[in-house]
Protein backbone atom coordinates (compact mmCIF):
# COMPACT_ATOMS: atom_id res chain seq x y z
CA UNK A 1 0.00 0.00 0.00
CA UNK A 2 1.43 3.62 -0.67
CA UNK A 3 1.51 6.09 2.18
CA UNK A 4 -1.48 8.55 1.91
CA UNK A 5 -0.47 10.65 4.32
CA UNK A 6 3.00 11.87 3.14
CA UNK A 7 2.67 15.24 4.03
CA UNK A 8 0.23 15.64 6.84
CA UNK A 9 1.39 16.43 10.55
CA UNK A 10 2.81 13.43 12.62
CA UNK A 11 0.43 12.53 15.35
CA UNK A 12 3.16 10.34 17.43
CA UNK A 13 6.57 11.64 16.92
CA UNK A 14 9.59 9.73 18.92
CA UNK A 15 12.78 10.72 19.39
CA UNK A 16 15.89 8.94 20.33
CA UNK A 17 14.05 7.03 22.95
CA UNK A 18 15.97 4.55 24.92
CA UNK A 19 14.82 2.21 27.55
CA UNK A 20 16.71 -0.20 29.93
CA UNK A 21 15.83 -3.50 32.10
CA UNK A 22 18.63 -3.90 34.77
CA UNK A 23 21.45 -4.23 32.36
CA UNK A 24 19.78 -5.09 29.19
CA UNK A 25 19.00 -2.34 26.84
CA UNK A 26 15.83 -2.70 25.53
CA UNK A 27 15.38 -0.07 23.07
CA UNK A 28 18.56 2.38 22.14
CA UNK A 29 17.24 5.28 20.59
CA UNK A 30 14.24 4.66 18.30
CA UNK A 31 13.28 7.26 15.64
CA UNK A 32 9.73 7.10 14.77
CA UNK A 33 7.16 9.03 13.51
CA UNK A 34 3.30 7.95 12.21
CA UNK A 35 0.81 10.78 10.54
CA UNK A 36 -2.64 11.44 10.64
CA UNK A 37 -4.76 8.57 9.57
CA UNK A 38 -1.31 5.98 8.99
CA UNK A 39 -1.32 2.77 9.95
CA UNK A 40 2.61 1.67 11.10
CA UNK A 41 3.72 -1.59 11.50
CA UNK A 42 5.89 -2.18 13.81
CA UNK A 43 8.19 -5.36 12.99
CA UNK A 44 10.89 -7.41 14.30
CA UNK A 45 11.92 -10.51 16.15
CA UNK A 46 10.05 -11.53 19.50
CA UNK A 47 11.16 -10.03 22.68
CA UNK A 48 13.05 -7.34 20.92
CA UNK A 49 11.38 -4.49 22.51
CA UNK A 50 8.25 -3.98 20.61
CA UNK A 51 5.50 -4.17 23.12
CA UNK A 52 7.89 -2.01 25.41
CA UNK A 53 7.60 0.49 22.48
CA UNK A 54 3.92 0.54 22.90
CA UNK A 55 3.96 0.87 26.73
CA UNK A 56 6.29 3.38 26.28
CA UNK A 57 3.74 5.73 23.78
CA UNK A 58 0.95 5.13 26.18
CA UNK A 59 2.70 6.31 29.26
CA UNK A 60 2.73 2.77 30.96
CA UNK A 61 6.27 2.80 31.57
CA UNK A 62 8.91 5.71 31.74
CA UNK A 63 11.81 6.23 29.37
CA UNK A 64 15.07 6.42 30.56
CA UNK A 65 15.85 9.28 27.82
CA UNK A 66 14.42 10.51 24.68
CA UNK A 67 11.07 12.12 23.70
CA UNK A 68 7.88 10.93 22.80
CA UNK A 69 5.20 13.47 21.10
CA UNK A 70 2.00 13.05 20.48
CA UNK A 71 -0.35 15.47 18.98
CA UNK A 72 2.44 18.24 19.81
CA UNK A 73 2.45 17.47 23.57
CA UNK A 74 5.68 16.23 25.27
CA UNK A 75 4.26 13.08 27.09
CA UNK A 76 7.03 11.91 29.12
CA UNK A 77 7.03 14.95 31.69
CA UNK A 78 3.86 14.91 32.18
CA UNK A 79 2.09 14.20 35.36
CA UNK A 80 -0.85 11.34 36.21
CA UNK A 81 -3.83 14.08 35.29
CA UNK A 82 -2.52 14.92 32.24
CA UNK A 83 -0.82 11.87 31.27
CA UNK A 84 -4.54 10.26 31.54
CA UNK A 85 -6.00 13.20 29.17
CA UNK A 86 -3.60 11.92 26.45
CA UNK A 87 -5.00 8.05 27.36
CA UNK A 88 -8.33 8.63 26.77
CA UNK A 89 -7.60 9.66 23.10
CA UNK A 90 -5.84 6.33 22.45
CA UNK A 91 -7.00 2.83 22.26
CA UNK A 92 -4.71 0.32 23.40
CA UNK A 93 -5.39 -3.59 21.99
CA UNK A 94 -3.43 -5.83 24.05
CA UNK A 95 -1.79 -8.91 23.03
CA UNK A 96 -3.86 -11.07 25.27
CA UNK A 97 -6.66 -8.84 24.80
CA UNK A 98 -6.74 -8.49 28.84
CA UNK A 99 -10.19 -8.64 28.94
CA UNK A 100 -11.43 -7.98 33.15
CA UNK A 101 -12.54 -11.44 33.44
CA UNK A 102 -14.88 -10.85 36.09
CA UNK A 103 -17.03 -8.19 33.94
CA UNK A 104 -19.21 -9.56 31.37
CA UNK A 105 -18.00 -8.75 27.40
CA UNK A 106 -20.75 -6.00 28.12
CA UNK A 107 -19.78 -4.83 30.72
CA UNK A 108 -16.17 -4.27 29.61
CA UNK A 109 -16.98 -2.17 26.77
CA UNK A 110 -18.73 -0.12 28.78
CA UNK A 111 -15.96 0.49 31.54
CA UNK A 112 -14.21 3.45 29.80
CA UNK A 113 -17.55 4.75 28.54
CA UNK A 114 -18.89 4.27 32.47
CA UNK A 115 -15.60 5.98 33.97
CA UNK A 116 -15.01 9.02 31.58
CA UNK A 117 -18.13 10.06 29.78
CA UNK A 118 -21.53 10.82 30.87
CA UNK A 119 -24.15 9.10 28.93
CA UNK A 120 -26.90 7.98 30.09
CA UNK A 121 -27.44 4.17 31.24
CA UNK A 122 -29.27 3.87 28.03
CA UNK A 123 -27.15 5.92 25.64
CA UNK A 124 -24.52 3.81 26.97
CA UNK A 125 -26.24 0.78 26.34
CA UNK A 126 -26.74 1.59 22.65
CA UNK A 127 -23.20 2.90 22.16
CA UNK A 128 -22.05 -0.60 23.63
CA UNK A 129 -24.34 -2.45 21.27
CA UNK A 130 -23.23 -0.25 18.37
CA UNK A 131 -19.37 -0.72 19.57
CA UNK A 132 -19.34 -4.81 19.98
CA UNK A 133 -22.17 -5.14 16.24
CA UNK A 134 -19.26 -3.21 14.58
CA UNK A 135 -16.57 -5.97 15.60
CA UNK A 136 -19.59 -8.55 14.99
CA UNK A 137 -19.52 -9.55 18.75
CA UNK A 138 -23.85 -8.11 19.73
CA UNK A 139 -24.62 -12.07 20.56
CA UNK A 140 -22.23 -12.80 23.00
CA UNK A 141 -22.65 -9.51 24.80
CA UNK A 142 -23.61 -11.18 28.10
CA UNK A 143 -20.65 -14.17 28.38
CA UNK A 144 -17.62 -14.07 30.00
CA UNK A 145 -14.02 -13.41 28.36
CA UNK A 146 -13.65 -16.91 29.69
CA UNK A 147 -16.61 -18.56 27.95
CA UNK A 148 -15.37 -16.96 24.46
CA UNK A 149 -12.84 -17.83 21.61
CA UNK A 150 -9.17 -15.86 21.87
CA UNK A 151 -10.12 -14.31 18.29
CA UNK A 152 -13.32 -13.19 19.99
CA UNK A 153 -11.78 -11.87 22.86
CA UNK A 154 -9.61 -10.03 20.61
CA UNK A 155 -12.83 -8.31 18.49
CA UNK A 156 -14.13 -7.53 22.16
CA UNK A 157 -10.98 -5.89 23.02
CA UNK A 158 -11.07 -3.91 19.69
CA UNK A 159 -14.63 -2.56 20.73
CA UNK A 160 -13.31 -1.55 23.89
CA UNK A 161 -10.19 0.74 22.84
CA UNK A 162 -12.77 1.80 20.05
CA UNK A 163 -15.46 2.65 23.08
CA UNK A 164 -13.82 6.68 23.52
CA UNK A 165 -13.48 6.99 19.97
CA UNK A 166 -9.89 7.41 20.38
CA UNK A 167 -7.42 9.30 17.35
CA UNK A 168 -4.99 6.31 18.00
CA UNK A 169 -4.98 2.93 18.04
CA UNK A 170 -1.82 0.92 19.46
CA UNK A 171 -2.16 -3.26 18.50
CA UNK A 172 0.52 -5.22 20.23
CA UNK A 173 0.52 -8.40 17.81
CA UNK A 174 -2.96 -8.28 16.90
CA UNK A 175 -2.90 -12.02 14.85
CA UNK A 176 -0.80 -13.74 17.09
CA UNK A 177 -2.05 -17.08 17.77
CA UNK A 178 -5.42 -16.60 16.25
CA UNK A 179 -5.90 -19.21 13.10
CA UNK A 180 -5.13 -17.35 9.40
CA UNK A 181 -9.16 -16.51 8.96
CA UNK A 182 -9.71 -15.42 12.04
CA UNK A 183 -6.37 -13.16 11.72
CA UNK A 184 -7.53 -11.82 8.13
CA UNK A 185 -10.93 -10.53 9.67
CA UNK A 186 -9.00 -8.89 12.40
CA UNK A 187 -6.72 -7.20 10.06
CA UNK A 188 -10.18 -5.95 8.27
CA UNK A 189 -11.28 -4.48 10.73
CA UNK A 190 -8.51 -2.57 11.17
CA UNK A 191 -7.99 -1.57 7.44
CA UNK A 192 -12.02 -0.93 8.19
CA UNK A 193 -11.23 1.24 11.07
CA UNK A 194 -8.93 3.36 8.83
CA UNK A 195 -11.16 4.13 5.92
CA UNK A 196 -14.24 5.13 8.66
CA UNK A 197 -12.36 7.19 11.25
CA UNK A 198 -9.24 8.07 9.81
CA UNK A 199 -7.50 6.34 12.66
CA UNK A 200 -3.51 6.54 13.13
CA UNK A 201 -2.49 3.35 14.58
CA UNK A 202 1.02 1.61 15.47
CA UNK A 203 0.58 -1.93 14.70
CA UNK A 204 3.38 -4.09 16.43
CA UNK A 205 3.88 -7.24 14.92
CA UNK A 206 5.96 -9.72 13.77
CA UNK A 207 3.52 -11.44 11.04
CA UNK A 208 4.74 -9.45 8.02
CA UNK A 209 2.47 -11.08 5.58
CA UNK A 210 -0.41 -9.43 8.42
CA UNK A 211 1.60 -6.15 8.46
CA UNK A 212 1.97 -5.78 4.28
CA UNK A 213 -1.89 -6.37 4.35
CA UNK A 214 -3.38 -4.03 6.56
CA UNK A 215 -0.48 -1.49 7.22
CA UNK A 216 0.59 1.67 5.40
CA UNK A 217 4.32 1.60 6.18
CA UNK A 218 7.09 -0.64 8.17
CA UNK A 219 9.28 0.40 10.47
CA UNK A 220 11.63 -2.83 11.64
CA UNK A 221 13.13 -2.60 14.83
CA UNK A 222 16.66 -5.02 15.67
CA UNK A 223 19.22 -4.21 18.47
CA UNK A 224 17.30 -1.48 19.61
CA UNK A 225 17.37 0.54 16.62
CA UNK A 226 15.26 1.50 13.39
CA UNK A 227 17.03 -0.72 10.79
CA UNK A 228 14.98 0.88 7.80
CA UNK A 229 11.52 2.39 7.71
CA UNK A 230 9.31 2.28 4.27
CA UNK A 231 6.68 0.48 3.02
CA UNK A 232 7.21 -3.73 2.07
CA UNK A 233 9.01 -2.73 -1.14
CA UNK A 234 11.58 -0.66 0.07
CA UNK A 235 12.11 -3.25 2.41
CA UNK A 236 12.50 -5.55 -0.54
CA UNK A 237 14.98 -3.24 -2.23
CA UNK A 238 16.99 -2.99 0.91
CA UNK A 239 20.52 -5.07 0.70
CA UNK A 240 20.71 -4.66 4.39
CA UNK A 241 21.37 -8.53 5.32
CA UNK A 242 19.67 -9.07 8.46
CA UNK A 243 16.51 -7.02 6.45
CA UNK A 244 16.53 -10.08 3.62
CA UNK A 245 17.29 -12.25 5.97
CA UNK A 246 14.00 -11.07 7.90
CA UNK A 247 11.95 -11.33 5.42
CA UNK A 248 12.71 -14.98 3.85
CA UNK A 249 12.58 -16.13 7.38
CA UNK A 250 8.98 -14.62 7.55
CA UNK A 251 8.26 -15.88 4.07
CA UNK B 1 9.95 -0.85 74.05
CA UNK B 2 9.66 -4.30 74.54
CA UNK B 3 7.30 -5.29 72.39
CA UNK B 4 8.03 -2.86 69.70
CA UNK B 5 12.06 -4.99 69.91
CA UNK B 6 10.10 -8.42 70.15
CA UNK B 7 7.43 -7.31 67.46
CA UNK B 8 10.53 -5.43 64.98
CA UNK B 9 12.59 -8.86 65.07
CA UNK B 10 9.47 -10.80 64.34
CA UNK B 11 8.68 -9.16 61.48
CA UNK B 12 12.19 -8.48 60.00
CA UNK B 13 12.31 -12.41 59.63
CA UNK B 14 8.89 -13.14 58.72
CA UNK B 15 8.70 -10.27 56.05
CA UNK B 16 12.29 -10.34 54.92
CA UNK B 17 11.68 -14.02 54.55
CA UNK B 18 8.34 -14.25 52.87
CA UNK B 19 7.42 -10.89 51.24
CA UNK B 20 9.94 -10.48 48.71
CA UNK B 21 9.31 -14.05 47.12
CA UNK B 22 12.05 -13.39 43.79
CA UNK B 23 15.17 -12.01 45.91
CA UNK B 24 17.71 -14.36 47.49
CA UNK B 25 16.70 -15.48 51.24
CA UNK B 26 20.36 -13.72 52.42
CA UNK B 27 20.36 -10.83 53.70
CA UNK B 28 16.18 -10.25 55.95
CA UNK B 29 16.97 -6.83 56.99
CA UNK B 30 17.29 -4.95 54.06
CA UNK B 31 14.70 -7.18 52.27
CA UNK B 32 12.56 -6.16 55.25
CA UNK B 33 13.21 -2.28 54.81
CA UNK B 34 12.92 -2.92 50.76
CA UNK B 35 9.50 -4.94 51.32
CA UNK B 36 7.97 -1.98 54.08
CA UNK B 37 8.99 0.75 52.19
CA UNK B 38 7.73 -0.40 48.80
CA UNK B 39 4.28 -1.00 50.80
CA UNK B 40 4.05 2.28 52.49
CA UNK B 41 4.46 4.06 48.94
CA UNK B 42 2.07 1.73 47.61
CA UNK B 43 -0.02 2.71 50.63
CA UNK B 44 0.72 6.76 50.24
CA UNK B 45 -0.60 5.92 46.25
CA UNK B 46 -3.70 4.44 47.81
CA UNK B 47 -4.33 6.73 49.98
CA UNK B 48 -4.02 9.71 47.85
CA UNK B 49 -6.88 8.30 46.01
CA UNK B 50 -9.19 7.81 48.66
CA UNK B 51 -9.52 11.58 49.61
CA UNK B 52 -9.85 12.84 45.69
CA UNK B 53 -12.80 12.21 43.08
CA UNK B 54 -13.96 10.57 41.44
CA UNK B 55 -15.09 8.10 45.02
CA UNK B 56 -16.10 4.41 43.67
CA UNK B 57 -19.29 3.86 45.73
CA UNK B 58 -20.28 1.06 43.74
CA UNK B 59 -17.06 -0.58 43.60
CA UNK B 60 -17.03 -0.57 47.37
CA UNK B 61 -20.31 -1.58 48.33
CA UNK B 62 -19.71 -4.70 45.83
CA UNK B 63 -16.36 -5.39 47.56
CA UNK B 64 -18.18 -5.70 50.48
CA UNK B 65 -20.44 -7.72 49.80
CA UNK B 66 -17.39 -10.14 48.31
CA UNK B 67 -15.24 -9.48 51.61
CA UNK B 68 -17.82 -9.10 54.16
CA UNK B 69 -21.16 -10.64 53.40
CA UNK B 70 -19.80 -13.75 51.82
CA UNK B 71 -17.28 -13.90 55.02
CA UNK B 72 -20.01 -14.39 57.19
CA UNK B 73 -20.95 -18.31 57.54
CA UNK B 74 -16.97 -18.50 57.70
CA UNK B 75 -16.34 -16.20 60.73
CA UNK B 76 -19.80 -17.08 62.75
CA UNK B 77 -18.60 -20.61 62.38
CA UNK B 78 -14.89 -19.90 63.60
CA UNK B 79 -16.45 -17.79 66.50
CA UNK B 80 -18.93 -20.64 67.25
CA UNK B 81 -16.16 -23.55 67.40
CA UNK B 82 -14.13 -21.27 69.73
CA UNK B 83 -17.30 -20.63 71.83
CA UNK B 84 -18.15 -24.23 71.93
CA UNK B 85 -13.87 -25.04 73.18
CA UNK B 86 -13.45 -21.78 75.38
CA UNK B 87 -16.43 -23.64 77.14
CA UNK B 88 -15.37 -27.14 77.72
CA UNK B 89 -12.10 -26.20 78.59
CA UNK B 90 -12.92 -23.15 81.30
CA UNK B 91 -15.87 -25.30 82.65
CA UNK B 92 -13.30 -27.62 83.35
CA UNK B 93 -10.66 -25.39 84.61
CA UNK B 94 -13.38 -23.16 86.63
CA UNK B 95 -14.90 -26.37 88.55
CA UNK B 96 -11.33 -27.08 90.00
CA UNK B 97 -11.34 -23.33 91.72
CA UNK B 98 -15.26 -23.77 92.93
CA UNK B 99 -15.76 -20.77 90.47
CA UNK B 100 -18.06 -22.52 88.04
CA UNK B 101 -20.62 -19.64 88.25
CA UNK B 102 -17.38 -17.13 86.71
CA UNK B 103 -17.86 -19.27 83.59
CA UNK B 104 -20.59 -16.87 81.39
CA UNK B 105 -18.43 -14.06 81.97
CA UNK B 106 -15.06 -15.82 81.14
CA UNK B 107 -16.59 -16.99 77.68
CA UNK B 108 -18.04 -13.26 77.22
CA UNK B 109 -14.76 -11.58 78.43
CA UNK B 110 -12.39 -13.72 76.64
CA UNK B 111 -14.53 -13.66 73.31
CA UNK B 112 -14.88 -9.86 73.08
CA UNK B 113 -11.71 -9.11 74.36
CA UNK B 114 -9.35 -10.96 72.51
CA UNK B 115 -10.67 -14.19 71.11
CA UNK B 116 -13.17 -13.07 68.70
CA UNK B 117 -11.36 -10.19 67.23
CA UNK B 118 -8.18 -12.23 66.69
CA UNK B 119 -9.95 -14.89 64.76
CA UNK B 120 -11.58 -12.80 62.47
CA UNK B 121 -8.71 -11.53 61.58
CA UNK B 122 -6.88 -14.69 61.03
CA UNK B 123 -9.84 -16.59 59.85
CA UNK B 124 -10.88 -13.32 57.07
CA UNK B 125 -7.22 -12.84 56.05
CA UNK B 126 -7.30 -16.66 54.83
CA UNK B 127 -10.19 -16.19 52.80
CA UNK B 128 -9.92 -13.31 52.09
CA UNK B 129 -6.06 -11.81 51.41
CA UNK B 130 -5.72 -15.36 49.12
CA UNK B 131 -8.66 -13.78 47.52
CA UNK B 132 -7.36 -10.64 46.79
CA UNK B 133 -3.73 -11.77 46.32
CA UNK B 134 -4.83 -14.02 43.55
CA UNK B 135 -6.75 -12.09 41.59
CA UNK B 136 -4.93 -8.76 41.38
CA UNK B 137 -2.20 -11.20 40.92
CA UNK B 138 -4.12 -12.60 37.76
CA UNK B 139 -4.89 -9.19 36.45
CA UNK B 140 -1.22 -8.23 36.49
CA UNK B 141 -0.01 -11.42 34.60
CA UNK B 142 -3.05 -11.00 31.77
CA UNK B 143 -2.00 -7.09 31.32
CA UNK B 144 -5.83 -6.40 32.95
CA UNK B 145 -4.38 -3.42 35.33
CA UNK B 146 -2.02 -2.16 32.19
CA UNK B 147 -5.32 -2.38 30.46
CA UNK B 148 -7.24 -0.17 32.64
CA UNK B 149 -4.48 2.17 33.28
CA UNK B 150 -3.99 2.75 29.64
CA UNK B 151 -7.99 3.53 29.51
CA UNK B 152 -7.05 6.15 31.90
CA UNK B 153 -8.40 4.84 35.15
CA UNK B 154 -6.43 5.16 38.10
CA UNK B 155 -5.78 0.97 39.27
CA UNK B 156 -5.06 2.29 42.52
CA UNK B 157 -8.56 4.20 43.22
CA UNK B 158 -10.22 1.43 41.56
CA UNK B 159 -8.41 -1.79 42.38
CA UNK B 160 -6.93 -1.22 45.95
CA UNK B 161 -8.32 1.70 47.67
CA UNK B 162 -12.00 0.17 46.99
CA UNK B 163 -10.60 -3.55 48.57
CA UNK B 164 -8.77 -2.33 51.49
CA UNK B 165 -11.75 0.30 52.72
CA UNK B 166 -14.32 -2.63 52.13
CA UNK B 167 -11.44 -4.73 54.53
CA UNK B 168 -11.37 -1.68 56.96
CA UNK B 169 -15.60 -1.58 57.11
CA UNK B 170 -16.18 -4.94 57.63
CA UNK B 171 -13.78 -6.53 59.67
CA UNK B 172 -15.51 -4.92 63.12
CA UNK B 173 -18.57 -5.68 61.55
CA UNK B 174 -17.56 -9.60 61.16
CA UNK B 175 -16.30 -9.42 64.66
CA UNK B 176 -19.48 -8.69 66.19
CA UNK B 177 -20.90 -11.97 64.15
CA UNK B 178 -17.83 -14.03 65.51
CA UNK B 179 -18.60 -12.80 69.02
CA UNK B 180 -22.16 -13.43 68.71
CA UNK B 181 -22.18 -17.02 67.55
CA UNK B 182 -18.97 -17.82 69.94
CA UNK B 183 -21.40 -16.07 72.99
CA UNK B 184 -24.24 -18.34 71.93
CA UNK B 185 -22.19 -21.48 71.24
CA UNK B 186 -20.64 -21.14 74.07
CA UNK B 187 -24.04 -20.91 76.10
CA UNK B 188 -25.09 -24.16 74.00
CA UNK B 189 -22.30 -26.25 75.28
CA UNK B 190 -22.44 -25.20 78.74
CA UNK B 191 -26.52 -25.72 79.15
CA UNK B 192 -25.56 -29.10 77.82
CA UNK B 193 -23.41 -29.45 80.87
CA UNK B 194 -25.16 -27.49 83.49
CA UNK B 195 -28.22 -26.43 82.31
CA UNK B 196 -28.45 -22.56 82.13
CA UNK B 197 -30.89 -20.42 80.92
CA UNK B 198 -29.87 -18.16 77.64
CA UNK B 199 -31.11 -15.08 79.68
CA UNK B 200 -29.09 -15.85 82.72
CA UNK B 201 -26.10 -16.57 81.00
CA UNK B 202 -25.57 -13.56 79.21
CA UNK B 203 -26.93 -11.58 81.98
CA UNK B 204 -24.50 -13.04 83.92
CA UNK B 205 -21.64 -12.65 81.32
CA UNK B 206 -22.57 -9.16 80.75
CA UNK B 207 -22.32 -7.77 84.29
CA UNK B 208 -18.71 -7.07 84.51
CA UNK B 209 -18.50 -6.51 81.13
CA UNK B 210 -18.57 -2.23 80.14
CA UNK B 211 -18.30 -0.28 76.50
CA UNK B 212 -14.56 0.17 77.30
CA UNK B 213 -13.92 -4.08 77.03
CA UNK B 214 -16.10 -4.21 74.06
CA UNK B 215 -15.51 -0.81 72.05
CA UNK B 216 -11.68 -0.81 71.60
CA UNK B 217 -10.98 -4.36 70.99
CA UNK B 218 -14.06 -4.40 68.55
CA UNK B 219 -12.60 -1.08 66.24
CA UNK B 220 -9.02 -2.54 66.42
CA UNK B 221 -9.73 -5.26 63.85
CA UNK B 222 -10.16 -2.25 61.58
CA UNK B 223 -6.80 -1.97 61.63
CA UNK B 224 -6.75 -5.93 60.76
CA UNK B 225 -8.53 -4.96 57.95
CA UNK B 226 -6.25 -2.29 56.52
CA UNK B 227 -3.11 -5.15 56.79
CA UNK B 228 -5.45 -7.56 55.50
CA UNK B 229 -6.55 -5.15 52.17
CA UNK B 230 -3.22 -3.76 52.06
CA UNK B 231 -0.54 -6.20 51.67
CA UNK B 232 -2.98 -8.22 49.48
CA UNK B 233 -3.82 -5.71 47.14
CA UNK B 234 0.49 -4.93 47.43
CA UNK B 235 1.41 -8.49 46.72
CA UNK B 236 -1.22 -9.03 44.17
CA UNK B 237 -0.26 -6.16 42.12
CA UNK B 238 3.64 -6.51 42.52
CA UNK B 239 2.95 -9.75 40.51
CA UNK B 240 5.65 -11.14 38.29
CA UNK B 241 6.26 -14.38 36.74
CA UNK B 242 3.07 -15.70 35.03
CA UNK B 243 1.16 -18.47 37.21
CA UNK B 244 3.72 -19.54 39.47
CA UNK B 245 3.75 -15.61 40.56
CA UNK B 246 0.23 -15.67 40.99
CA UNK B 247 0.44 -18.65 43.43
CA UNK B 248 3.14 -17.18 45.09
CA UNK B 249 1.34 -13.58 45.74
CA UNK B 250 -1.88 -15.48 47.06
CA UNK B 251 0.42 -17.88 49.17
CA UNK B 252 2.32 -14.71 50.52
CA UNK B 253 -0.88 -12.55 50.85
CA UNK B 254 -2.52 -14.68 53.21
CA UNK B 255 1.23 -15.91 55.52
CA UNK B 256 2.16 -11.95 55.53
CA UNK B 257 -1.62 -10.71 56.01
CA UNK B 258 -1.97 -12.76 59.52
CA UNK B 259 1.60 -13.08 60.62
CA UNK B 260 1.51 -9.22 60.90
CA UNK B 261 -1.92 -8.93 62.55
CA UNK B 262 -0.69 -11.52 65.26
CA UNK B 263 1.96 -9.11 65.47
CA UNK B 264 0.15 -5.58 65.13
CA UNK B 265 -1.68 -7.43 67.68
CA UNK B 266 0.57 -7.12 70.57
CA UNK B 267 1.26 -3.53 69.77
CA UNK B 268 -2.89 -2.60 69.54
CA UNK B 269 -3.17 -4.78 72.63
CA UNK B 270 -0.42 -2.93 74.58
CA UNK B 271 -2.28 0.51 73.14
CA UNK B 272 -5.31 -0.55 74.41
CA UNK B 273 -4.62 -1.33 77.58
CA UNK B 274 -2.86 2.11 78.09
CA UNK B 275 -5.08 4.42 76.20
CA UNK B 276 -9.07 3.03 77.03
CA UNK B 277 -8.36 0.56 80.70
Amino acid sequence: MKNPAQNRQPIVMIHDLRKSFGSQQVLDGIDLAVVQGETLAVLGRSGIGKSVLLKLIIGLQKPDSGSIVIQGQEITCLDLNQLNEIRKKIGFLFQGAALYDSMTVAENVAFPLRRHTKLSETERKERVRDLLASVGMEEDHQKLPSQISGGMQKRVGLARALALDPEILLFDEPTAGLDPITATEIGELIVELKKQRSITSVVVTHDIHAARAFTDRMALIDNGHVVIEGTFSDLQKSRDQFIHRFLREAA
Amino acid sequence: MVYFGVLLVAATISVGWLGPTHRPMKNYLAAFFEWFGELGMFCGRVAKTIFTPPFEFKEILRQMDIIGAKSFPLVAMAGAATGVVLSLQMHDALLRFGAKGMLPTVIIFSLIRETGPIITGVVVSGRVGAGIGAELGSMKVTEQIDAMEASAVNPYRFLAATRILACIAMLPLLTLAADAAGILAGWLASTLQDPVSLRLFIGRGFKTVDFSDFLPPTFKTAVFGFIIGAVSCFQGMSTEGGTEGVGRSATSSVVLSSLIIILADVVLVRFILVFFQ
